[in-house]
């Protein structure tokens, strides 16, 4: 052992209030700033525990009693609308299919991203061929004796992941093609891949979607009538494969060479070379830039407000500013509240998930 | 080479030879590619046709010059109801672009600011820092500005109980009111010796920066540069003093009168844009800062340099490099973002184009594609401009 390795750099032992002083008041001008902060959580802390809690009103049926001047959050609100912001017009009979459909995704995806669970493979057919068949029954009936429930009914977080899922499911596949097309030695396919990808991205999704719904019907011919959803979950896959596309490049040219030439080399064709050596490894890689990717989308599902379809953010809206009984200083903020809360549980759980993947994918590249 | 292609291309082959020639198969499937693409198009331009006769609509761009008989709440450029459907067009233009420039100035210094928090030895600060990235990364955009607008903004008192600010601005549910300064007769003076002392400064500026090892190069010079951009338009200002006149709202009838007042509409727009969009720069810039090598830090320790100095003469301009091609995506991202004005009611180019001016005129296909054709031309500038910017940056490069 050298003396270098001798001198305690961190010392565990010492004491909570030493660590708290080095931490944050280690000069003069450091000790104002973290009092300046703490003053700012304190008072931040104060201000949200006041609203949602101390001046917060828990119990009525409706707006009435939220309208005191002092009220604070208005909670009644949340939970009488409850089922309206799950599940939109959704007929309350029904409702059974929705929260089936629910575990039969649970019942693929849980298995699917824990580490560790054999026949990954089988479980991604369950969840790409069966379970988007099985809920499209359950979700819409008319089939099996399932009573129908038009599209126009569904809402809320229903409508929400219903966008996101398909939106996922829809355009991973396009984005494989598109990222596959770009990468492609053929000019003319090259080009054409290149030209839709950029034209996508250089556009929002509001002008996408407005497109989808605007236009899509003129494109079709005049006898066919395309469902609002529909349209919807079309610009919805078309814009994010643009963006997956991108993603699955990366992965494609992080591949090294050899793997190419070792596939040229056993005489694999274009499409079992792609399948069976290149994608597996470039998705893989690429896994955490897709999960980013899939939280863009999860977050742009509220853009189809624009087009008139009530996701959770819309029909929270719709609540907020067209439901007189409700009417009150508090509701907007209240309702706001519970559906950032919602959005912020999803996509904050699939963050933490896509960095617990880069980890483990780094350790890999280490090992 | 090309004489052997051309011959063996000529040269008769069976036609299970020619089905595993890889430049058959290029030929054939280009060109089965192309005769997809077109059917499809074609099959799209005849359904469009057919759509737009039965519901009678004449397609071209000649509506672009018909009347508008719209008013629009903001605007950069004169516009009233009787202007065309292309002034329209160019006020939405505006401002977006309004919008999008002053987002992109805020988000970028509060972006630095928080990545920087991110990696300051002060444990709250990274925190603090940290919180503020996960929360409002996490939350739709949408949402964002709906809380701004609904909650926030519209939620303050009507005019006559205006919370007053500093400097006479008044805050109510009906926007921001501001002084205005008026320029009369020395108004073009004060302007000139402001532009002129900057010009000066900047000039002073590069003498110093090129004049490596000289008495010039002492910062301090350069901070006696920039001095001059402050005192020579105040001497001026004091000279002038009489012509320029401040204008205070003040509360009427029912609303503030005089000065300038900022919509709540923008307001919210141009504070959710940038709060959101900085989280994400704050990301990138952490990343550019831990992207510089250690050695450089150290490097920076070793010569003296105090914490401060090292990020801002040693790290930064390293990271940058780093930070650059991102960041601009981010600025991409946040001008196409700001066509949710069209929820919160900002007359933006989509708002105001792609919903009054489709709405009206019926024309969706010639209205959706001039607009995504603008977002398209601002995107390219952008990452034109941001292009040329990286290679300056990027030039040490060995």
């Amino acid at each position: 052992m050298s003396a270098m390795e001798q001198i305690p750099i961190a010392d565990a032992s010492r004491r909570f209030t030493t660590r708290v002083q080095a931490a944050l008041f280690p000069t003069l001008a450091q000790s104002l700033v973290s009092l300046a902060l703490l003053s700012l959580i304190g008072f931040v802390v104060y201000a949200f525990v006041d609203w949602a809690l101390i001046r917060a009103v828990f119990s009525g049926s409706d707006g009435s009693v939220c309208r005191a001047p002092s009220a604070g959050a208005c909670w009644p609100f949340i939970t009488h609308k409850m089922g309206v912001f799950l599940y939109g017009r959704y007929p309350e009979a029904e409702i059974w299919r929705v929260n089936l459909t629910y575990v039969l995704a649970l019942a693929g995806l849980t298995p699917l991203m824990l580490p560790g669970v054999p026949r990954k493979l089988l479980l991604s057919l369950y969840m790409l061929i069966v379970f988007p068949a099985l809920a499209f029954i359950l979700l819409r009936g008319g089939l099996l004796g399932l009573p129908l429930v038009g599209t126009e009914l569904w809402g809320g977080l229903l409508l929400t992941l219903v966008i996101a899922s398909v939106g996922i499911a829809a355009s991973f596949p396009i984005g494989i093609l598109l990222a596959l097309a770009r990468r492609s030695d053929l000019p003319i396919v090259r080009w054409a891949a290149t030209g839709y990808i950029e034209l996508v991205r250089g556009v929002p999704l509001v002008t996408v979607l407005f497109m989808a719904s605007v236009m899509l019907p003129l494109f079709l011919p005049p006898d066919v009538t395309i469902d609002k959803l529909l349209r919807a979950l079309v610009g919805v896959a078309l814009f994010s494969a643009a963006y997956l596309a991108e993603v699955i490049r990366g992965g494609l040219q992080a591949i090294p060479r050899g793997q190419y030439e070792a596939a040229d080399a056993l005489g694999l064709g274009y499409w079992r070379k792609m399948g069976l050596v290149v994608l597996p490894q470039a998705i893989r890689i690429v896994i955490p830039g897709l999960v980013n990717s899939f939280i863009s989308l999860f977050k742009d599902t509220s853009l189809v407000l624009i087009i008139g379809l009530f996701d959770l953010i819309g029909i929270v809206e719709q609540s907020v500013q067209a439901d007189a009984k409700w009417f009150s200083p508090q509701t907007a903020a209240t309702g706001y509240f519970f559906a950032g809360a919602v959005f912020w549980i999803f996509c904050f759980a699939m963050s933490r998930y896509s960095a617990s993947l880069e980890r483990k994918l780094e350790n890999r590249g280490r090992s | 080479m090309n004489n052997d292609r051309a011959k063996r291309w000529l040269e008769p082959k069976t036609w299970a030879e020619a089905a595993y020639d890889p430049q058959v198969r290029a030929v054939v499937f280009q060109s089965l590619l192309v005769i997809v693409l077109l059917i499809a198009a074609t099959e799209i331009v005849l359904n469009t046709a057919a759509n737009l006769k039965k519901q009678n609509i004449t397609s071209g761009f000649e509506f672009l010059s018909r009347t508008a008989g719209f008013d629009v709440s903001q605007s950069l450029i004169p516009y009233s109801s009787k202007s065309s459907y292309a002034g329209a067009l160019l006020v939405g233009l505006t401002n977006t672009l309004l919008v999008a420039a002053l987002g992109i100035v805020i988000a970028t210094v509060l972006g630095f600011a928080i990545g920087i928090a991110r990696l300051s030895p002060n444990w709250l600060a990274s925190k603090l820092a940290l919180s503020y990235v996960e929360l409002v990364r996490n939350v739709p955009l949408l949402l964002q500005l709906l809380v701004w607008y609904v909650a926030v903004l519209r939620a303050f008192p009507p005019p006559a109980e205006a919370l007053g600010l500093p400097l006479g601005a008044h805050l109510d549910k009906r926007g921001l009111h501001l002084p205005q300064l008026t320029f009369e007769h020395g108004g073009g003076a004060l302007l000139l010796s402001i532009l002129g002392a900057i010009a000066a400064a900047w000039f002073l500026t590069r003498l110093a920066r090129q004049d490596r090892d000289g008495a010039w190069k002492h910062s301090s010079f350069i901070a006696a540069a920039w001095a001059l951009v402050g005192i020579v338009p105040f001497l001026a200002l004091l000279y002038a003093a009489a012509y320029v006149s401040v204008a205070y709202p003040t509360l009427g009838r029912f609303n503030f009168e005089g000065g300038l007042s900022i919509e709540p509409e923008f307001l919210a727009l141009l504070i959710g844009l940038s709060t959101y969009t900085a989280a994400f720069i704050s990301e990138i810039v952490r990343a550019g800062l831990l992207g510089v090598p250690r050695g450089q830090r150290e490097a920076a320790a070793a010569l003296g340099l105090t914490r401060r100095q090292a990020l801002r003469l040693v790290i930064l301009p390293q990271a940058m490099r780093i930070i650059t091609p991102p960041l601009t995506n981010q600025y991409l991202n946040l001008t196409k973002n700001s066509s949710l004005a069209v929820a919160i009611g900002y007359p933006d180019l989509v708002s105001v184009f792609s919903g009054t001016v489709l709405n009206q005129t019926g024309q969706a296909v010639e209205v959706i594609l001039i607009t995504m054709a603008v977002y398209l031309a601002i995107s390219l500038a952008t990452a034109l401009f941001m292009n040329r910017f990286n290679a300056r940056t990027a030039w040490a490069e060995r």
